[in-house]
């Protein structure tokens, strides 16, 4: 009747693999996961949209059309004037539209025509109407124009032969904080997306009634070592679905390769490091929230502790910016040694240093830390959730229990 | 008289020495923050044996199982489990199927008995053909392919069951198995549970039904209060109990009562005829009824008869457990 198996139990490994194969396939082939992988088109659409509502309406608002409200050979000269010096001083000088002379304050008050300013009189002595804003932004450029109109300050430009270059040695710490930066963001955004899909994944195990046949069959840090590597692995599609449509989107807009300065340690490395650091992020996480998921007994609880869980992930994002403008202080180290923190730190890290080793100490330590919060979590987890039969009840008929016998026939 | 029979009966009974144990407990006890769930039990389990942990809702039965299979750690105490201190270790030679009964709910019936065999070890294309033909000895050919969710509960429950002994495990643990089973379903239970005994498995189950415990278990371990006043086999406990006579007799006094208990219940019947019923005296059954002939009791008509298991639970663990016993029961039924 019996299986004679070669050994009596499966390796930690064995049985992590068993769960996180499962998981993972049940995930990725879930109608859930196709509605996660569309999520952020969403939040993008509605940027995009924002963007695109808000730019119009700040065209709309922000205008540097100023009506020319002179004589005919007045107002030719005062344009021929504006286009002269115009070009040289990139938007400091007002778009001219030529109206009719009159009353300025009835040229502004006209409907439709949106303009900031009115300058009349002549280009000898122009007058400036408008808001005190805008006179304040226009009142030297008028006096320059009208000046050159004038002829009085005939302004001749120098010729300046220029050199673009991508990078000098006296900005490139500032430049690569961009990159750090931009890291930092890219890190917390994916892990944010992604860290939540944890935190209801051993609620539903509990809902499913399988939490007891798994513990039962596997120690409790396996089924939750599986369940953070699947997770991880979905996580890694989803990624590379995202990346592919970026990129495809980017490829598509004929957009050039990313202009953030290049890292310390080189784009190659800093993208694999970027890939263990996420690694590290997104476990360190999961197995914090897989560990408050799994003390949860309802979505509801999962909902309620999600927030508290979403401002430590800011606390720990800010910590972490925040010690990007502080290197070699203490603040910085303690990011770096703070587990929550320590992936985004070294990131960073990554970005304006070339050292190597200290990622591998960091990853270690890392590492260590996602195995003890595991570990702790699973001990949490069997010491407060399996247990059987409601207290009250058991109280009850403990002590109901009598010391005296007596037999029903009898 | 029975208190006195009672009292001794709670020194533990020694394990049979003839068998190794499968599942050997000693002094366990679980708290759950100020509730004592457990309260230093001991249990042994012979290989083999088909054992049932019999008590009430609420008596630590499923705690006590969790233990010994290592869900959750006994705050003190010892368990060994074909030998081991952590049952983990010889996790491929167990098969549970707990109280709560639970499955993926979008997997298919084959993938589901498989990935549970896989959970023990069972290869996964080696779990999914030893499943399908569960499914079809069980009749349940026709759903192989169809997702649990889409299943009767009872055929979910036969999923399950099937998922515990694909691996075909030397040590099969039930926690209240026949509970949400109807009629048909808890023969069929029971068939399949003396037939894995008779193929070599050691079978412990929990339960609040005793006929159950009765029909089924070489052994039983008497849980209440989280305690167990008796572990043993089932005839041992019945033989604890003095065999209970139901005596007939035309008349109502004579010198013959010297011969019955003083607490002897008596019950006078309208035709004239009174009955006794009491504890089988030490001197035995023939003494007694030659005290009756002598004293000319008129003896009507006289039965012995063996004390049940729920008698045994009754004296074993008291009226207050029995009763409780009995509201499980009602609970479930309902």
């Amino acid at each position: 009747m019996t299986d004679a198996f070669p050994s009596s139990r499966l390796s930690a490994m064995q049985a992590a693999w068993v769960i996180a194969r499962r998981d993972f396939l049940a995930i990725l082939f879930s109608r859930a996961f196709f509605f996660f992988l569309l999520g952020p088109l969403f939040p993008l659409a509605v940027g995009g949209l924002a963007g695109s509502i808000g730019g119009q309406v700040q065209r709309e608002a922000t205008t540097n059309l100023v009506a020319l409200a002179m004589a005919p050979d007045d107002s030719a000269r005062m344009t021929a004037a504006a286009n002269a010096i115009g070009p040289q001083l990139a938007g400091a000088v007002p778009n001219f539209i030529p109206v009719a002379p009159g009353n300025p304050r009835a040229i502004l008050a006209q409907q439709g025509a949106g303009y900031a300013a009115v300058v009349s009189g002549t280009p000898a002595a122009p007058h400036l109407t408008g808001p005190e804003t805008e006179l304040v932004q226009w009142r030297g450029a008028i006096a320059l124009v009208a000046a050159q109109a004038e002829g009085k300050a005939q302004v001749a430009f120098a010729p300046v032969s220029i050199e673009a270059v991508q990078q000098t040695t006296a900005a490139a710490r500032s430049d690569r904080i961009r990159t750090a930066q931009a890291g930092q963001l890219l890190l917390f955004l994916l892990t944010m997306l992604l860290a939540g899909m944890v935190l209801s994944n051993l609620v539903e195990e509990k809902a499913n009634k399988i939490i007891e046949i798994l513990a039962a069959a596997i120690p409790m840090d396996a089924v939750f070592m599986g369940k953070l590597f699947a997770m991880l692995g979905v996580s890694f599609v989803g990624i590379a679905v995202w990346g592919a449509g970026a990129g495809l989107f980017l490829l598509a807009n004929g957009a050039a390769a990313s202009e953030l300065p290049a890292p310390a340690l080189g784009w190659p490395l800093f993208i694999a490091l970027g890939i263990a650091y996420f690694a590290m992020a997104y476990l360190l996480l999961g197995a914090l929230f897989l560990t408050i998921g799994a003390l949860a007994s309802t979505v509801r609880e999962v909902q309620t502790l999600s927030m508290p869980v979403t401002m430590l992930q800011l606390l720990v994002f800010f910590l972490a910016a925040y010690a990007l403008t502080a290197p070699g202080s203490t603040l910085e180290l303690g990011a770096i040694v703070f587990p929550l923190s320590s992936p985004f730190a070294m990131l960073a890290r990554a970005a304006l240093n070339e050292a190597i080793w200290p990622h591998l100490l960091a990853l270690a330590w890392q590492g260590l830390c996602v195995l003890t919060i595991t570990r702790a979590g699973a001990t949490l987890f069997k010491r407060r959730v399996m247990k059987s039969g409601p207290a009250g009840k058991s109280k009850r008929l403990w002590s109901a229990l009598p010391r005296d016998v007596s037999s029903r026939r009898a | 008289m029975l208190t006195e029979a009672v009292l001794a009966m709670r020194e533990p009974n020694p394990p049979s020495p003839v068998r190794p144990l499968a599942i050997e407990a000693r002094g366990l006890v679980k708290r759950f923050d100020q509730t004592v769930a457990v309260d230093g039990i001991d249990i042994a389990v012979p290989e083999g044996a088909i054992y049932g942990v019999l008590g009430p809702n609420g008596a630590g039965k499923t705690t006590t199982l969790r233990m010994l299979l290592g869900i959750i750690d006994p705050d003190e105490g010892v368990r060994r489990v074909f030998g081991h201190d952590r049952p983990h270790d010889v996790a491929r030679l167990i098969g549970y199927l707990p109280e709560e009964r639970g499955l993926y709910p979008t997997m298919k019936c084959d993938e589901a008995i498989a990935f549970l065999g896989a959970l023990r070890g069972l290869p996964l294309g080696e779990g999914r053909t030893r499943g399908r033909e569960l499914l079809e000895r069980h009749g349940m050919g026709h759903a192989i392919d169809r997702q649990i969710r889409q299943l009767s509960k009872g055929m979910a429950q036969t999923v399950q069951l099937l998922g515990t002994l694909v691996h075909r495990p030397r040590l099969v643990v039930f926690d209240e198995p026949f509970s949400g089973l109807d009629a048909i379903n808890q023969g069929k239970l029971e068939v399949l549970i003396r037939d894995l005994a008779a193929e070599g498995a050691t079978v412990i189950f929990s339960t609040h039904v005793i006929h159950h415990a009765e029909r089924l278990c070489d052994d039983v371990a008497i849980i209440a209060g989280g305690k167990v006043p008796y572990a043993g086999s089932v005839d041992a406990a019945r033989d604890r109990i003095p065999a209970q006579v139901r005596l007939e007799t035309a008349r109502g006094d004579g010198p013959w009562r010297k011969a019955l208990p003083a607490d002897a219940r008596h019950d006078a019947k309208e035709g004239g005829n009174h009955f006794w019923y009491f504890p089988l005296p030490e001197s035995g059954a023939e003494a007694l009824l030659r005290a009756l002939i002598e004293g000319e009791a008129g003896v009507l008509s006289l039965s012995i008869e063996r004390a049940g298991l729920h008698d045994a639970f009754v004296a074993i663990a008291g009226e207050a457990a029995a009763r409780a016993l009995d509201e499980t029961k009602e609970e479930t039924r309902r």
